[in-house]
């Protein structure tokens, strides 16, 4: 479960002074589905989802994730959460197997338990054939295994995507979107970022229109399309984006 | 603090280093090869320069002197010279390095000299040349033995015995122990490669434990983990620390196994072509010295250099910030190696400098315990500082997520 209470994020830009990254956003995402975060490039996507991921403190407003607030106990959240971002590269000089280990110790697994753990997730993923391959050499399709085992290694509540199929091939975007609806399959909180609509339209239970860093709309794929009278989500985003833009 | 996550990061740190081929060249290969390069090449090279350089038999002109053929026949018997009369372009060939020196008899020299009151005789060299300045030392010795046999000659003419003009001898013997001569020639550099080396060590983990983490993207993976910030940046440091004395570890074996070796290659030949070349031998003491005051500056470099990559979002951003600091700590090193710049209460007061210039002390067997004290301490404060830097700016969003 994640529940943002007017989550604001304020940067200050020497030349452009101060720029709301993020701005009074509230929105609750439950287990079992998956929440969109539907936006242009620089709308405020990757910044709310740092903000979850307590990478960044919010200027004002909270958000509780897991039953954890983000400013009070940002090391609880970080357990209890699964972070994946276009951004989030793998060690070169580990190998796939170190770079999960690594990531389990870190979450406080060890022993047996994480080795047991590491051939489960092989298993699942389909990643023996490179397990012991360094990152440098792996394939793009196997680098996202990776990070996914990555990310899945401590069997975290809420998993958050900040646009994962950024620049990958359909294939491997593919199984991208395949993995994300297993993990809501399993009853996982997740919280998906993106541009692209028919991933949005075809992912997302709901999706919010975020634009300028607020957000301008919520609701299921019905709703907003009730809301605008248009039947295409990319017709919908438009019409939402412009009718706030215009004061 | 969470002794465990420091460790995994650590141990992931150090395992990722030692498969990073260019952090171990600077980290092992520089400092191991560097030592003995220095050790051999600066002596081989300064034996050979000054071997041949006395060996040669230089060429000198004679300017005047046609009426003191003596003199210029007994500098002509000598062998030691390769005389001539001094042609019009004389000071251009001197100038040129095709002689060495010149020498001006007066007109009458030789006349004058029998009474006993000759004019001066004037020498010519060119001034900081090596070669020249052996000629000019030979035409001293060859004037001043001219000079005692004419005194010699005019005292007995006088009824007078030639010990008058010399009636005691001065000479010369060396009491230092050779731990001590080595220690002052060669512990005037060891000091200056143990610094430097420290911090050449620290330099490419630095760098690629932070601004190279967030160029490769591996920074926010790392940050989205449970473990706390204060616990990365110490794993983080403990590695850069290690890199930089990994390095002066490296250099000093190396450094021991030259100075066990070169002793024994050296050895004889060299030795005896010019005996200040001989192998140098350092106190132990003083290494030991030396290393535990290498400690707080391994520190402060570790931590300094984390903190200024750091703030760089790549590792080439990193390289234009750090270059000033490679600056700050090569020039004061650099001044501590010149001679005659003694430690005193002023310069214990200038970081890194009074480094250099105590590790000097000790390794030529000199003790000033309370500079000793306050040199270490105010290294130990400066570091615990540097530290408290970095750890405050790894905690500060701004620099991690610096765009």
């Amino acid at each position: 479960m994640i529940e943002a209470t007017l989550l604001t994020k304020v940067f200050r830009d020497k030349k452009r002074g101060e720029i709301r990254g993020t701005d009074a956003v509230s929105f609750r995402a439950e287990p079992g589905r998956i929440y969109g975060l539907l936006g242009a490039n620089g709308a405020g996507k990757t910044t709310t989802l740092r903000l979850l991921a307590t990478l960044l403190r919010p200027t004002s407003g909270t958000a509780v994730v897991a039953g954890h607030d983000i400013v009070r106990e940002p090391d609880k959240v970080r357990v209890n959460i699964g972070f994946l971002a276009a951004s989030t590269a793998l060690y070169a000089r580990l190998t796939a197997r170190e770079m999960i280990a690594y990531f389990g110790g870190l979450n406080g697994l060890g022993g047996p338990d994480l080795r047991a753990r590491i051939t489960s997730l092989a298993d699942e993923l389909d990643m023996h054939d490179f397990l012991d391959r360094r990152c440098d050499k792996l394939s793009t399709g196997m680098k996202q295994k990776t990070s996914i085992a990555r990310m899945l290694v401590h069997d975290p509540q809420v998993m958050i995507f900040d646009e994962p199929t950024l620049g990958l091939d359909v294939m491997t975007a593919r199984s991208i979107v395949r993995f994300v609806r297993d993990c809501r399959g399993r009853g996982k909180t997740v919280i998906y970022s993106t541009h692209v609509m028919s991933e949005a339209e075809k992912l997302c239970d709901v999706i919010g229109i975020i634009h300028g860093g607020a957000l301008r709309a919520e609701g299921t794929l019905d709703e907003l399309r009730a809301r605008t009278g248009e039947s295409d989500l990319e017709d919908c985003f438009v019409k939402i984006v412009e009718a706030e833009s215009k004061p | 603090m969470n002794w465990a996550t420091i460790g995994i990061i650590y141990a992931k740190e150090f395992r990722d280093t030692l498969r990073d081929r260019r952090t171990l060249i600077s980290m092992i290969v520089v400092p191991t090869i560097l030592m003995p390069g220095v050790i051999f090449g600066m002596l081989t090279v300064a034996t050979k320069i000054v071997t041949r350089a006395r060996a040669e038999i230089p060429r000198i002109m004679v300017i005047g002197g046609a009426d003191s053929p003596g003199v210029r026949a007994e500098l002509e018997r000598t062998a030691k010279f390769r005389v001539e009369s001094a042609s019009a372009d004389w000071k251009t060939l001197i100038s040129d390095k095709k002689v060495r020196a010149a020498v001006e008899i007066p007109p009458g020299f030789e006349q004058a000299l029998r009474s006993g009151s000759a004019p001066a005789v004037t020498l010519y060299d060119y001034k900081g040349e090596l070669k020249s300045g052996f000629a000019v030392d030979e035409l001293q010795d060859f004037f001043s033995g001219l000079r005692s046999r004419a005194t010699a000659r005019l005292l007995e003419e006088h009824g007078l015995s030639a010990r008058i003009a010399r009636p005691f001898e001065v000479s010369q013997v060396n009491v230092a122990p050779p731990e001590k001569v080595g220690g002052n020639m060669f512990g005037a550099v060891v000091p200056y490669f143990f610094i430097f080396l420290c911090y050449i060590g620290a330099l490419y983990p630095a760098m690629d434990l932070t601004a190279g983490e967030k160029e490769r993207g591996t920074m926010e993976t790392l940050l989205c983990c449970p473990a706390a910030r204060t616990d990365i940046v110490l794993g983080k440091f403990l590695m850069v620390l290690t890199g930089s004395l990994f390095a002066v570890a490296s250099s000093m074996v190396s450094m021991v196994i030259t100075l066990g070796v070169g002793a024994s290659a050296l050895g004889a030949g060299a030795a005896a072509a010019a005996s200040h070349a001989a192998m140098p031998t350092v106190d132990p003491l003083g290494v030991l010295g030396v290393l535990a005051m290498i400690l707080p500056v391994a520190v402060l470099f570790s931590a300094a250099l984390f903190s200024i990559s750091l703030f760089a979002k790549s590792l080439k951003e990193a390289q234009s910030y750090v270059t000033p600091l490679t600056f700050a700590v090569i020039i004061p090193v650099g001044i501590g190696v010149l001679p005659g710049i003694e430690l005193n209460a002023r310069l214990a007061l200038v970081p890194i400098l009074n480094v250099s210039l105590v590790c000097k002390e000790m390794l030529s067997g000199v003790w000033h315990l309370g500079y000793i004290a306050e040199i270490f301490g105010s290294m130990a404060l400066l570091a615990a500082a540097a530290l408290a830097v970095a750890v405050r700016m790894f905690r500060s969003e701004d620099v991690i997520f610096r765009t």
